[in-house]
């Protein structure tokens, strides 16, 4: 971070470049006038890849590879926001087997995503080291323990999916081809592992002493009283929204704001909201699995999970327990489907639908044509959406930093930034830290 | 007390190549390849120094590198110009995944689509800067090796790194898909499901992963030196086990991750694999709406520092 001059005399500017450990680029820039903030913008500016316009005369099987491609590291959220939007439109009823075996691949990823997230990305933060090998010198078995956790995650991508980072396998109406039961089934000591390494991340993640601040926001999450939500649920606030998972639009918008190569949104009102860990863990906790239920009550973290951004990655642990309790709950009841996938049949008209990726809601919509093929897409990935609440939370923190030596400042502001695991390449479809400041 | 400190003693490695990993338009997929090499990670920082990866250390370094990967498209003014800098500041420089070897699925834009492409995407186009069309790093700079796919091997990925520290050329294969799946006694997809299949006209570096999970290749690793492009594309359209594919369905397989290779972008022009699309404007809102202060929470929030 530095100061930069320009503007106004009066107006002191900061501008932290090159955000680290986030995917994708982006800076944070911050103007400070009369010790207020007047501006804190998240600048994406990781190139433009237009896959809403890429994805025009595609089939649905073809946007399902496609869309995988926005993120290398939430590649099933993608595919899992289309496939459900498509079959929900074409009518297509899916065995039991194949919506298990989605909530399997969802787990992977969750898995893999939140292990990345706390052991290589955010951990350095607390422990005040660069990146995690240099953590590794101090905190060996720490980082090991991360890399285990991640890498078991990952393999069950690959045997579900063939590769871990965009695989191959979903398809509109099931799977190009689905497991042999011995072959999941040989993952379960690997699961267990990983099971109690989430459960001793969750006391890991409760070591690490948090910035103070707390502020009040609208978090919004899918609901599914029968699970937690991941794959199905109608999208629900703590502010007492209840839309179908189609109906996103509805409530929310999108907009374009200078700064950014990401399109914003925010709520009809105009107002941020958060989504992610924290989100679900406040809005969804009931539904946890018992496991990881138990793991939230011992923590005692569920106020400051909820005001706390920083303890974002409490709730990040909490939700790998979940995963990787789930997973070896479906891997114990699996069951091969006769077919893998069942037939379907084109149809025109507007499909629609919200899944949970690791970062919070995923919103997918295609219009298709009388030919079978999209004729309009839209995509509003999680760190789109959650913009304007980071902007609005480093807005709100800012002012406690500004006084402090400016290396402590940037690492605090940077922490805030990556406790929302943004994930740039996708809301480009982002983060360097500028402050501009004006003297009283 | 969670959190156990070790100070191993670890093998103190003079002058470790210098290496960077860098990005430009892309997923970050090739890049996430090198952290997802969980159990050799830790032993590749002992030998290599790696000075430059944002995505995984706060330390930066604009150079120079022995060793560069270079992940993603040359999209947009300022990529251009950050490539032909990093060039000079790189003795190795190793172009890694489709989008920077082929230029990925952004690079299927051509100019022409450009303006529609940003109408479609955002209400104030102008706002965004980007290039035409999306291109390969070679494009732009010489490029010493390249590891292709989407995303890169693993694999390749330890057989590069090994071959940079013994000073050897890597070995990475330019034989057919189909070959693979010969070795691991697949059944082919396109004789038993009548699946088209890119099998036979592209490289293999993927072990196979599309027809071993019951589904055709769809080109992630690029075309094969001297790859039978037409003769494939003919037989999908004439052939008698590929059922009612007209040619524009066979046209937009050869339109994938590496579809803006040279020959497969020369099928999927002939067959109209991808017929320019009329393509409804942006639904966004355009920046004139959007406020210039932060966003604030809700008004009771406790956020509002004590006035």
């Amino acid at each position: 971070m530095h100061e930069v001059k320009g503007g106004r005399t009066s107006d002191l500017r900061f501008q932290v470049q090159n955000l680290t450990r986030v995917e994708g680029e982006g800076s944070l820039h911050l103007l400070v006038r009369d010790g207020a903030v007047a501006e804190a913008h998240l600048q994406i500016f990781e190139a433009p890849r237009y896959f809403e316009a890429l994805v025009a005369g595609r089939t649905p099987n073809e946007v399902i590879d496609i869309v995988s491609r926005i993120c290398g590291i939430c590649p099933v959220a993608y595919q899992m926001s289309a496939v459900h939007a498509f079959e929900d439109l074409l009518g297509v009823e899916v065995e039991p087997t194949t919506r298990a075996l989605r909530r399997l691949l969802y787990c992977a990823e969750w898995i893999e995503s939140h292990a990345l997230h706390i052991y290589l990305l955010h951990a350095p933060d607390f422990l005040g080291y660069p990146s995690a090998v240099e953590m590794a010198k101090d905190h060996q078995q720490l980082v090991a323990d991360g890399l285990r956790l991640k890498q078991v995650g990952n393999h069950l991508l690959a045997l579900l999916g063939g590769r871990a980072i965009h695989p191959v396998s979903v398809r509109v109406g099931g799977w190009s081809r689905a497991p042999r039961k011995a072959r999941l089934q040989a993952m379960q000591p690997a699961l267990h592992e990983a099971l109690r390494l989430a459960r001793a991340t969750v006391d890991v993640a409760l070591s690490l002493t948090p910035p103070v601040f707390e502020r009040e926001p609208r978090l919004v999450a899918l609901h599914n009283p029968r699970e937690y939500p991941m794959n199905e649920g109608r999208i629900i606030s703590n502010d007492g929204l209840n839309l179908a998972p189609q109906a996103w639009g509805e409530a929310f918008h999108e907009i374009q704001v200078p700064w950014s190569n990401a399109l914003q949104a925010r709520g009809s009102d105009n107002l941020p909201y958060l989504l992610g860990p924290a989100a679900r863990i406040v809005l969804d906790n009931e539904q946890l699995h018992p496991l990881a239920r138990e793991a939230l009550a011992a923590s005692g973290a569920l106020e400051s999970i909820r005001v706390n951004p920083y303890r974002s990655i409490v709730a990040r642990a909490i939700e790998l327990v979940h995963a990787t309790a789930d997973a070896i709950d479906i891997v114990d009841a699996y069951v091969p489907p006769e077919r893998p996938a069942v037939e379907w049949t084109a149809r025109p008209g507007t499909a629609a639908w919200a899944t949970e990726a690791p970062r919070g809601l995923l919103f997918h919509r295609y219009e298709i044509g009388e030919d079978g093929k999209i004729a309009a897409a839209t995509i509003v990935p999680p760190t789109s959406q959650n913009q304007a609440a980071i902007e609005a939370d480093v807005a709100a923190f800012a002012p406690r930093v500004l006084d402090l030596p400016m290396d402590v400042a940037t690492h605090q502001l940077e922490q805030l930034i990556r406790a929302y695991d943004p994930c740039i390449s996708c809301a480009t479809h982002f983060l360097d830290l500028s402050i501009q400041r004006a003297p009283a | 007390m969670a959190i156990a400190t070790t100070a191993p003693a670890r093998a103190a490695v003079v002058n470790r190549p210098r290496v960077g990993v860098v990005k430009f338009a892309s997923c970050d997929g090739c890049q996430l390849t090198i952290l997802d090499l969980e159990d050799e990670l830790l032993a590749l920082t002992d030998r290599f120094e790696f000075v430059e990866f944002a995505e995984a250390t706060s330390r930066r370094s604009s150079g120079p590198f022995d060793v560069l990967f270079v992940e993603g498209s040359i999209s947009s003014p300022e990529q251009a110009v950050e490539i032909a800098r990093l060039r000079a500041a790189t003795r190795t420089l190793v172009t890694i995944g489709a989008c920077a070897t082929a230029g990925g699925i952004q690079a299927l834009r051509t100019a022409a689509e450009h303006e529609a492409f940003r109408a479609a995407v955002y209400p104030s186009p102008a706002f965004v800067e980007s290039l035409a069309v999306a291109s390969p790093v070679a494009s732009y700079v010489n490029v010493d090796a390249e590891l292709r796919g989407c995303p890169i091997d693993a694999h390749q990925l330890v057989e590069l790194l090994t071959a940079v520290t013994t000073g050897r050329r890597p070995q990475l294969p330019d034989q057919a898909v189909c070959l693979e799946c010969k070795r691991r006694g697949l059944e082919c997809v396109v004789v038993t499901r009548g699946e088209p299949c890119l099998g036979p006209v592209t490289a293999t570096g993927c072990g196979a992963i599309c027809p071993g999970m019951g589904r055709g290749c769809y080109g992630c690793f690029g075309p094969r030196e001297g790859a039978n492009v037409d003769g494939l594309a003919r037989w999908f359209i004439d052939g008698p086990a590929m059922g009612e594919l007209a040619p524009g369905d066979v046209g937009r397989l050869f339109a994938g991750f590496t579809g803006a290779a040279p020959i497969f972008r020369e099928v999927t022009d002939r067959l109209e694999g991808r017929p320019l699309i009329q393509l409804q404007p942006a639904g966004a809102y355009p920046a004139e709406l959007a406020a210039h202060t932060p966003p604030r929470w809700a008004s009771d929030a406790r956020e509002t520092p004590d006035a």
